[in-house]
């Protein structure tokens, strides 16, 4: 499990932030949190009220103006999570096309719940609502890539893969 | 047969996606065009004469809209582009980004030159993100380039283009709460008037338009409006991606000149090759979840008796009872084994979830068509429970301050009036219910053996 520790972000990714203020007007720098917020998860893992004043202050807003917008958008963690989050689309195409059996099958395999994560940290299953891939599920996303026409051998060897990818240096 | 392609027509050639293979297709000629031979209200005008309406649900008059830009201070003007595309049955927008972002970047250059724009931003959901990394590849190539920066093509015109990620809330796909979601706020809509032309983002006049529309306009200033307009039939006039998906035997996305028949587009083998395992077609949600679902009956004839055709008009034919909309283009269909109740319970669930929790009858009556649609698929439906959820959708119908409350309501009311039945057997059969396999199909019943 990625604990949030050092709430701060290297100098590349300072310099990053500072090309997306750029992207505003003067004074309306708030309009970069939720890219900010997207950069602080892929950074710490998730977003912890640290992670959120960390934010406000570099954007030199209101903690409180953080807080309302991360606790409002569904892509943001608020608790920590697995290195892999499994977010498995369960809206109406996805199911009709067995979305609901994907899920159940996750959850015998890893043998948790939706919403909890495997005691190594590995992975987290965390259903979903529409991700626009509607005529290609069963699907899910892992990070910032979708996994389309999911079946049982093709959720095993994916499973696989990101295990091995946990044990490489 | 080949059918004439504005968006798509070179979309599955991979040089396609990088500015070189663009240009040698023919692109950016419109910004070259428009840029040095045309004035800003002449764009605004073919796009008027073209007929186009937004692509992203509404289908409001596109030129109409830009004409309301309002000039009457010297604050900036912006545009932004819809991206966020989060209405269940459509994934149109995600294959233009993806396969041929050029066409986007384009479409916005020309577009932001009518609206006197100076700098534009391409509002993207932030599932997308390995597309936010595509569009800011072939931005960067359009600034090399010279089609976007200072001085474009030497011209006295400038824009700068970004493009924003949003945080995985449907509500932002509403035009104002995409505002106040650029602004760095929650996604909460906002009352109107004023109207984001006049008001827009940080309070200042902004366009906001759909993928697919951005990207119609190269083409209406390379053609002109008219020849775009004697595409397609009636007031639905060009083309229109629609992403169709559920029991067919080809899901995709498939650019239609509006007019075809929904029947030849369900059955053909151009377009969805028909029903999945050789099934029977019970119904169809021809525009996205928030539109209303069409029985059997209702798919390939209107209540006039004449065929359904996929267009504006015909699809929304003889009202609520009747019809349905053509909506954002999101095709869903259903075979025989599908379950109503269970789709219309999926679809509330979707629809609570992602209420933005402004307005209470939406707030509230979202979560509660919820928990009356689960019971019901779950065993525990009582007679009474069909009336108290038509009551519950005609009480948020019309009473929220944006159309979200519409599309949550919607569903469950076409659901009601063409399916009651189902509803009632749901009730009288428990048992029953829960046992039946709707999702995967493999142990339902026909659904004709289903009655009270």
């Amino acid at each position: 499990m990625i604990e949030t520790t050092n709430i701060t972000f290297s100098p590349e990714r300072l310099a990053e932030v500072q090309t997306l203020l750029k992207r505003y007007p003067e004074g309306k720098q708030k309009s970069a949190i939720l890219p900010i917020l997207h950069l602080a998860q892929k950074d710490f893992g998730w977003i912890s009220v640290e992670v959120m004043d960390y934010v406000a202050e570099l954007l030199d807003i209101q903690h409180i103006e953080v807080y309302e917008v991360a606790t409002f958008y569904t892509m943001f963690h608020l608790k920590p999570v697995g290195k892999n989050v499994l977010e498995v689309c369960r809206t109406g195409p996805c199911m009709l096309v067995g979305s609901d059996n994907i899920v159940k099958y996750l959850e015998q395999k890893l043998s948790i719940q939706d919403g909890e994560t495997t005691p190594d940290g590995l992975f987290t299953i965390k259903t979903v609502e529409c991700l626009g891939a509607c005529g290609y599920g069963p699907m899910m996303q892992v990070g910032e890539k979708y996994h389309e026409f999911l079946s049982e051998e093709r959720i095993d060897q994916l499973l696989e893969g990101f295990r091995q990818n946990a044990t490489q240096p | 047969m080949s059918r004439l392609k504005i968006l798509t027509e070179h979309i599955d050639k991979p040089e396609i996606t990088g500015i070189e293979g663009y240009i040698k297709h023919g692109g950016y000629r419109a910004v070259e065009k428009a840029l040095k031979k045309m004035q800003p209200d002449e764009v605004t005008e073919e796009v008027k004469k073209s007929g186009l309406r937004g692509r992203g649900g509404a289908g409001f008059p596109t030129g109409m809209k830009w004409s309301f830009i309002f000039k009457g201070n010297d604050k900036p003007r912006y545009l932004l582009c819809n991206a966020d595309e989060s209405e269940p049955g459509t994934f149109k927008d995600r294959l233009l980004m993806e396969k041929i972002p050029h066409l986007l970047i384009e479409g916005m250059i020309a577009s932001s030159f009518a609206l006197g724009v100076k700098t534009a931003y391409i509002y993207i959901r932030g599932e997308y993100m390995y597309i936010l990394h595509i569009l800011q590849k072939a931005i960067d190539e359009a600034y090399a380039k010279g089609y976007l920066g200072e001085n474009i093509l030497g011209t006295t015109y400038s824009l700068d283009l970004h493009v924003h990620p949003g945080g995985g809330a449907y509500i932002c796909g509403e035009e104002t709460a995409l505002i106040e979601s650029l602004e760095g706020k929650r996604g909460n809509p906002r009352i109107k008037p004023p109207f984001p032309a006049v008001e827009g983002l940080w309070g200042c006049p902004t366009i906001v338009n759909n993928v697919e529309t951005i990207c119609k306009v190269p083409f209406i200033i390379n053609e002109g409006g008219e020849t775009y307009a004697n595409i397609g039939i009636g007031a639905s006039t060009g083309t229109k991606l629609i992403s169709a998906c559920g029991n067919i035997n080809k899901p995709g996305v498939y650019e239609i000149e509006l007019g075809v028949p929904v029947e030849e587009f369900i059955y053909s083998d151009e377009y969805c090759g028909g029903i999945k395992g050789g099934k029977q077609l019970k119904a169809l949600v021809p525009g996205g979840s928030s539109v209303p679902i069409l029985p059997n009956r209702l798919i390939t004839k209107t209540a006039k008796g004449e065929p359904r055709l996929m267009s504006y008009e015909s699809l929304s034919d003889g009202g609520f009872p009747t019809g349905s909309m053509l909506g954002s283009g999101g095709f869903i269909v259903f075979d025989e084994d599908q379950c109503i109740v269970r789709n219309t319970w999926n679809f509330s669930r979707f629809y609570h979830h992602e209420s933005c929790g402004q307005c209470s009858p939406c707030r509230e009556g979202t979560g509660w068509m919820e928990k009356i649609l689960h019971r019901m698929e779950y065993g525990h439906g009582r007679m009474e429970d069909i009336d108290l959820l038509w009551d519950v959708q005609r009480k948020i119908e019309g009473n929220t301050i944006c159309p979200f409350g519409d599309a949550s309501a919607w569903p469950v009311a076409a659901a009601i009036r063409h399916f009651r039945d189902e509803f009632e057997w749901h009730v009288l059969h428990p048992a029953e219910a829960t046992r039946r396999n709707y999702g995967m199909g493999r142990s339902a019943e026909p659904i004709e053996q289903v009655t009270a």
